[in-house]
């Protein structure tokens, strides 16, 4: 449980240093790729993503299973109109604030502040959603 | 395309791929974001949704990665930035507006940019390349219309 919590908080480590080292921690940047002047974070998505993909394929062919126990399973969702209402409902809030649920917690991180407003509001949001649409 | 460079892009993007894989190779865990708001609320809502089985056995590894995202990119304001804290100049309402979307929708389309963006993506589900392909798209229009209204940054 303890050795878990330790993989799981040094992973957290790197995923905050590396949104932070790539500018998605600062709204500014974010809010430059989306209206097309920086196209930076593509580039942080895709190199994530590649990276992600890699281990996935790869771990449970040279491993059995994880090196703490339990077993290498995919994520997988089911696609239902609720995914892409979702999505756009997500879209619009990132377009109009920058913010995104993991990006938010690095721009905390860098000292900003002012991103607890959003984090509190997507509490919020997220109690909304459970609370009356499931 | 790139006016600061592709390297802080690359290099933040792989540290990222390389926190998630570092915790999927130990635990088998998704290391991802947005869930983290519905298992956090299992501790003070009793409604059924948030007392789902799988928010209550993730609940506790969620809160660790949160306070690891948020130390790591603390670490770096501490060390390799190059203007050290930052803080916001985009305005509090469009925080507390585009918050509350972003917590609704990414919970009603369980997931968000690293949800469906890196480890979707990464386990080549094609319901998280809709999900990416629907955000990103509708993010794009949301903030050029913002940008064409004149509210800045």
């Amino acid at each position: 449980m303890r050795a878990k919590h330790l993989f799981v908080f040094t992973g957290g480590l790197l995923f905050g240093f590396g949104l932070a080292f790539g500018g998605m921690a600062k709204q500014e940047v974010v809010l430059s790729f989306l209206q097309l002047k920086d196209l930076g974070l593509l580039l942080l998505l895709g190199a994530s993503a590649a990276v992600t993909a890699l281990t996935i394929n790869l771990a449970p062919k040279i491993l059995k299973r994880p090196v703490l126990g339990g077993e290498f399973k995919r994520r997988t969702r089911t696609l239902s109109k609720k995914t892409i209402i979702g999505a756009t409902i997500f879209g619009v809030g990132w377009g109009i604030s920058g913010q995104c649920p993991g990006s938010a917690w690095a721009s905390l991180g860098v000292g900003n502040i002012p991103v607890l407003i959003g984090i509190a509001s997507m509490f919020l949001g997220a109690y909304i959603m459970g609370r009356f649409f499931t | 395309m790139f006016p600061l460079g592709v390297v802080p892009y690359i290099v933040g993007g792989i540290l990222i791929g390389v926190g998630v894989s570092h915790i999927y190779i130990a635990t088998g865990l998704h290391a991802t974001q947005s869930s983290f708001f519905s298992t956090t609320l299992s501790y003070v809502s009793k409604r059924p949704y948030f007392q789902q089985k799988q928010y209550l056995s993730s609940r506790g590894w969620r809160l660790t990665f949160a306070a690891g995202v948020i130390l790591g990119a603390f670490l770096y304001a501490i060390t390799l930035s190059p203007e050290g804290f930052f803080t916001t100049s985009v305005q509090w309402w469009r925080l507390a507006v585009g918050g509350f979307l972003v917590g609704f929708g990414t919970r009603l389309s369980k997931g968000c940019t690293s949800g469906h963006g890196i480890s979707g993506l990464g386990s080549l589900s094609t319901t998280s390349l809709y999900a990416v392909a629907t955000f990103l798209g509708v993010g794009i229009l949301t903030a050029m219309i913002v940008q064409a209204l004149g509210v800045i940054p």
